[in-house]
């Protein structure tokens, strides 16, 4: 086949754009920010000042999306390799955030929920409640990669029984830590005016930025979830690869669940992190990977998270009513997960090149 | 194929254990003991349920002279189930706390007919009243009223409410929603800055506040229905530092009078508390002694006494004894 | 419109942004011929079809129909079985699953309420009439994949059709099903129904066809009645050049026994796919093949080889050691590469690019913390994609946009990049063009006397003859013959198929 040689570089980025996948999400954080930017500049001050305890806080709209973003970005993370090697996701996340920060807790209070002083160290809490959200996330693992059973289905049990088994660690009471140190990690280290989950967050995206150029992991999990057939024949174990996907999604929850109860010292087993799978897959999807596996784009979902968060937070600034939130929510999801689509996208490419390039050999039937 | 049999079987497996679990604690052969079949939402629903759950185990027990059996879900279909099952057992009272309204006349009316007493605590379900003796339940509008009534007494020159709702359509957001509503339409000086639901979240109630805040508009009260989401609104005014409580700038406002709550009105970080009272066990033992003794209740609505906290006037008495 | 004919094509144009993959082509089908339309992978066959089932909308030139006034305006799929065209793939696109008869009528039910006694009844009179061996209340899957493929074509017949497309429908049919479907072909032709036959196979085009037409490059070659044109001329036009005689791709090295040592042996290897243990070993710059007709159990056997099916008994010597293979990464680790026998199902991962394709194998063999990096694997894919003369745009496209024999380069390329000492290699060449066929051949040998031991299948016979010294005979899951040397003939590997020796 003969291949033109006109169309200029430049055009040939941008058609490149539409195919990149990060356009997507980019493309929404940018009419996100236009609109407030045009509905009310001050969406983007951000003040110093000092919070009641007298240390120096940033505030601002910018600020509180950043942190309160972060347990879904982590939570991105470990659902975009779920869902690159598993080709489906954990709906299990809330439930084991409620369990993991459960946990936390419980190893900090010991029997008394109301301790004067902690029990144990605050990393031997987050270590302990790490080591328990692995398992479960092998438990979830062993499931899917060993048993073959469907992600959804497989998680579902966890998602059934999170709650409950949460709320058993700690006896059905809620624990309440009146240690301020505690607090530092959902809230700010004295001195320090930025929230600590933003760093957190940020910590964690390293993490895996280093884990993603340093190791396999990447190429592994996606061979694995495009054709685990062909992936076997080269020698990649692709139940191995399914299995530890869960385990990683597992140390994501303990991170989020971690920043969860330091945010308020405590917990409510039946509505912490509720929904947040959904926001999780969410990001996934407008990422614009496919659920059903593959190829992933690591960034594009951390920031459909990001995106996720930024609409929720400029809802509440818009003051929607109640009842409508969640139907403005879905109209901006909807438009946004189907720009997303792959079929979408390559439609948008070709529309793209039509309108600037003009094929010359097409002719009006 | 093999896949999704294993998958329904997983499923099975785990449906099988939750209803194990649900009946396992079913009663032995009574002697001159009153059964009792107890259906109650989960425990670990809220704090609120748990004291509930406590409290019926409290009276519900043996040492009393009953022979109780409980079941617990959150969903409706189960629930009904259940209750069929101990209709069929042959339970001498029914109580019950129903996940969800619809559904119940065809069972009530099979517990009816077979000499047994409905009585429901908590919720109420759309059935014919006939079917059973008597409700023993919050009036949630009233905690709303007294509520909105504690407020207008502190005689503020303007009312700015972040009014942070909860699971919209629920009964104890509308019953907690309407008197304010009905209050900043009567006044001209009541206004509201923000009305969102948080779902009951103290997170996503943090982040309603924290808008306001950052967008600068004046507020004086925060209206939470429910402790949680207070706590969440009082994190985001810690974080900008506004002032709150007895002597601050801004009304602290929650529901459900957890002891923590209590606890911070007692130090005076919030204002006010209202009480929704899950003690009810007592009131039930009441009627089921009544009926036993052939009195009918005099009327068939039985609202619990519930009251409002103010930080002024709280003791550490109250804390302990009404604190859940 | 001439009189004789069923449809016909003029001056079609077609391109894809700035790729014109058609160029004032014509066509034209008669009524009650079998028509070939041939040329190598890219050269527009596809599209062609696209655009007269409606898959793809023609940028200029007319389609005329018997029985329709003027040019008619094919838009969809749909319509173009309303108006007689019917099309059956390579890939079987019915539900395995359904039976026969709920596959024939699936999607065109006239009325909500199905009849299915009659639907029954009526399926089974088309499969007695066409002399299909399948029954209407069969579930599909459990018959043979050729029947399947008839099975499709019974469901275009009975959308009375005048045009029916067959895109490559025996690339995975044995000799014997071939032959069924060609009877099933003729049988069709006699009844007037005009078939356009797209294949790879030269010899099934002499087989059965009537004229040919030939594309190259979006092309129209020319359309050619089947006796005025011998082979050698049609591969030349599909190629563009004259070709070098195919028999003389293996050279003089013929009769030379004198192989290096023996570097594999297996001992009474099985697998849970095998059906009974076999014995086996190739020598240091020896090419061998397993043979026989598909389901003979020649692929359980090298998977057997490889590890990709659970070994179960066997020893296995490589390189004077005892070694164990119990998976493909404890093969690769001795220096064994496979490149599978179905490319899409296990050698492709379609959504990867070429560049990560090619790296794969390696990648593995160096593990789980030792990645190849960026510049690295650009450069051993470049080296490959010159070394095989793949056809990419870049690096980056994804494998499963390119066309089936350069997907096939690429696999090759993963497997050469691990520098194994042997190479098994399982129908490398189905599916694709001569031309890339032929440089595959080459490079087997090629491969061989640098030392590099391969073993090579093909349900090609006289490829086999071409490449390999050996040839391990399989019949019923069972080795039934080795021949080498001057008993490698067609008609002596016929005669060990069919059950000579015992």
């Amino acid at each position: 086949m003969s291949i033109d040689k006109t169309p200029s570089i430049g055009l040939q980025k941008a058609s490149g754009l539409f195919r990149r996948q990060i356009f997507i999400p980019l493309a929404a954080l940018i009419v996100l920010i236009l609109f407030n930017l045009i509905a009310d500049p001050s969406f983007f001050e951000i003040s110093y000042g000092t919070n009641s305890a007298g240390n120096p806080v940033l505030s601002g709209y910018l600020i509180t999306i950043l942190d309160n973003a972060s347990e879904l970005a982590i939570l991105a993370i470990g659902m975009t390799l779920v869902t690159a090697a598993s080709g489906g996701q954990d709906i299990s996340v809330g439930a084991a955030i409620a369990i993991s920060g459960s946990v936390v807790l419980r190893v900090l209070c010991g029997d008394n929920p109301r301790p004067d002083e902690m029990q144990a160290s605050i990393l031997t809490a987050f270590l302990i409640s790490c080591v328990v959200s692995m398992l479960f996330g092998a438990f979830n693992g062993t499931l899917v990669a060993y048993f073959n059973i469907q992600p959804m289905i497989a998680t579902l049990i966890l998602y059934t029984a999170g709650r409950s088994i949460a709320a058993w660690i700690n006896n059905n009471r809620l624990p309440i830590i009146s240690d301020p140190s505690f607090g530092y990690f959902g809230t700010f280290i004295p001195g320090i005016p930025i929230p600590t989950p933003i760093f957190i967050a940020i910590i964690c995206m390293a993490i895996i930025a280093l884990v993603l150029k340093f190791t396999t992991l990447g190429l592994y999990a996606q061979s694995v979830g495009i054709n685990p057939n062909s992936a076997k024949l080269n020698g990649i174990n692709p139940a191995f690869i399914k299995f530890i996907t869960y385990v990683i999604m597992g140390l994501c929850v303990a991170v989020a669940g971690f920043i969860k109860v330091t945010r308020f010292s405590t917990i409510n087993y039946s509505v912490v992190a509720l929904d947040i799978e959904m926001d999780a897959i969410l990001a996934v999807a407008l990422g614009g990977n496919a659920l059903s596996g593959g190829k992933f784009s690591m960034v594009s979902s951390i920031l459909g998270a990001y995106v996720i968060q930024f609409l929720t937070t400029t809802l509440f600034k818009f003051n929607v009513s109640s009842s409508a939130l969640p139907a403005y929510k879905a109209v901006v999801v909807i438009v946004l997960v189907v720009l997303s689509a792959p079929t979408v996208r390559e439609t948008l490419k070709k529309a793209w090149n039509r309108l600037r390039a003009g094929s010359p050999a097409r002719k009006e039937a | 194929m093999k896949r999704m049999l294993l998958a329904f079987t997983v499923l099975l497996l785990s449906v099988m254990a939750v209803f194990a679990q649900g009946s396992a604690e079913g009663a032995a052969d009574d002697g001159g003991l009153i059964r009792v079949g107890i259906i109650n939402n989960d425990p670990n629903e809220s704090g609120y349920r748990t004291a509930n759950d406590a409290d019926l185990k409290r009276v519900f027990n043996e040492e009393n002279g009953y022979d109780a059996s409980f079941y617990y879900s959150l969903r409706n279909d189960e629930q009904i189930a259940a209750a069929q099952l101990f209709v069929q057992d042959g339970v001498d009272y029914l109580l019950l706390s129903a996940a969800g309204t619809a559904g119940w006349d065809s069972v009530l009316q099979d517990a009816y007919d077979a000499g047994i007493y409905t009585i429901l605590f908590d919720r109420t379900v759309d059935a014919n009243p006939d079917l059973y003796v008597a409700e023993v339940v919050s009036d949630t509008n009233l905690q709303g009223q007294t509520a909105v009534d504690w407020l207008a007494s502190q005689n503020l020159d303007e009312y700015n409410i972040i009014h942070i709702q909860g699971v919209m359509g629920s009964s104890a957001q509308i019953g907690r929603t309407d008197p304010l509503n009905a209050m900043v339409e009567a006044n001209d000086n009541w206004n509201l800055v923000t009305q969102q639901t948080a779902e009951w979240n103290a997170e996503t109630a943090q982040q309603i506040t924290q808008a306001v805040i950052d967008s600068g508009t004046p507020f004086n009260v925060i209206y939470a229905e429910n402790d949680d989401m207070a706590r969440g609104a009082v994190a985001a005014l810690d974080r900008a530092n506004i002032s709150h409580g007895v002597g601050g700038d801004v009304i602290v406002m929650g529901f459900d009078c957890n002891k923590w709550a209590l606890e911070e009105l007692l130090a005076g970080r919030w204002n006010y508390d209202g009480q929704a009272n899950p003690f009810q066990a007592d009131t039930i033992d009441g009627i089921i002694r009544d009926l036993e003794n052939g009195i009918e209740p005099e009327s068939k609505t039985i609202y619990l006494v519930e009251q409002g906290f103010d930080a002024a006037t709280i003791t550490q008495e109250d804390v302990d004894k009404y604190g859940i | 419109m001439q009189k004789d004919s069923v449809l016909e094509m003029r001056g079609i144009y077609k391109s894809f942004y700035s790729v014109k993959a058609l160029q004032d082509v014509d066509f034209t089908l008669r009524e009650g011929e079998i028509h070939a339309l041939m040329g190598e992978n890219g050269a527009g066959k596809s599209t062609l079809i696209k655009v007269l089932t409606g898959v793809y909308a023609k940028d200029e030139g007319q389609i005329f129909l018997k029985g329709h006034e003027g040019p008619v305006n094919i838009k969809s799929p749909e319509e173009a079985q309303k108006a007689g065209i019917s099309t059956v793939y390579q890939e079987i696109t019915l539900c395995p699953n359904l039976t026969v008869a709920e596959n024939m009528y699936i999607g065109r039910e006239r009325s909500p309420i199905t009849n299915w006694r009659r639907m029954n009844a009526d399926a089974n009179r088309i499969l007695e009439a066409l002399a299909i061996p399948a029954k209407a209340q069969q579930q599909l899957g459990t018959c043979s994949i050729a029947v399947q493929q008839m099975v499709a074509i019974a469901r275009a017949v009975d959308m009375e059709c005048k045009v029916l497309i067959l895109d490559e429908p025996t690339s995975s049919l044995d000799e014997s099903e071939v032959s069924k479907l060609f009877k099933l072909m003729l049988d069709l032709k006699s009844r007037g129904v005009g078939i356009i036959f797209v294949t790879h196979f030269l010899d099934q085009v002499y087989e059965v066809c009537d004229r040919i037409t030939v594309l190259r490059d979006g092309h129209l070659i020319g359309e050619y009645a089947i006796e005025n044109m011998p082979r050698v001329d049609l591969v030349s036009k599909m190629l563009g050049k004259e070709l070098d005689d195919l028999s003389e791709i293996k050279s003089g090295d013929e009769g030379e026994s004198s192989y290096g040592e023996v570097i594999y042996e297996a001992d009474g290897l099985s697998s849970t796919a095998t059906r009974s243990p076999f014995s086996f070993s190739i020598h240091k710059g020896e090419v061998n093949g397993f043979t026989g007709l598909l389901g003979s159990g020649r692929s359980e056997c090298v998977r057997a080889i490889f590890g990709a099916d659970r070994v179960t008994s066997g020893k296995v010597h490589m390189d004077g050691h005892d070694i164990k293979v119990s998976k493909p990464r404890d093969a690769m680790k001795h220096g064994i590469g496979y490149l599978p026998e179905d490319r899409k199902k296990d050698g492709i991962v379609g959504d990867l690019s070429v560049r990560e394709n090619i790296i794969l194998a390696l990648q593995v063999m160096k593990g789980f913390f030792g990645p190849i990096s960026r510049a690295q694997a650009e450069a051993f894919a470049d080296e490959y994609i010159k070394l095989l003369d793949i056809k990419t745009a870049s690096t980056d496209t994804p494998i499963k946009s390119l066309s089936g024999g350069n997907q096939q380069k690429v696999i090759l390329a993963r497997w050469l990049l691990t520098n194994p000492q042997y190479l098994i290699l399982d129908e490398p060449t189905r599916g694709i063009d001569i031309g890339t066929k032929i440089e595959i051949q080459k490079l087997v040998l090629k491969l061989a006397s640098e030392g590099k031991s391969v073993t090579f299948i093909s349900s090609e016979i006289d490829e086999m003859l071409r490449t390999c010294s050996r040839l391990i005979v399989m019949r019923d899951g069972k080795e039934v013959g080795e021949l080498s040397g001057s008993d490698l003939t067609q008609s002596k590997i016929m005669n060990t198929i069919a059950g000579g020796a015992r």
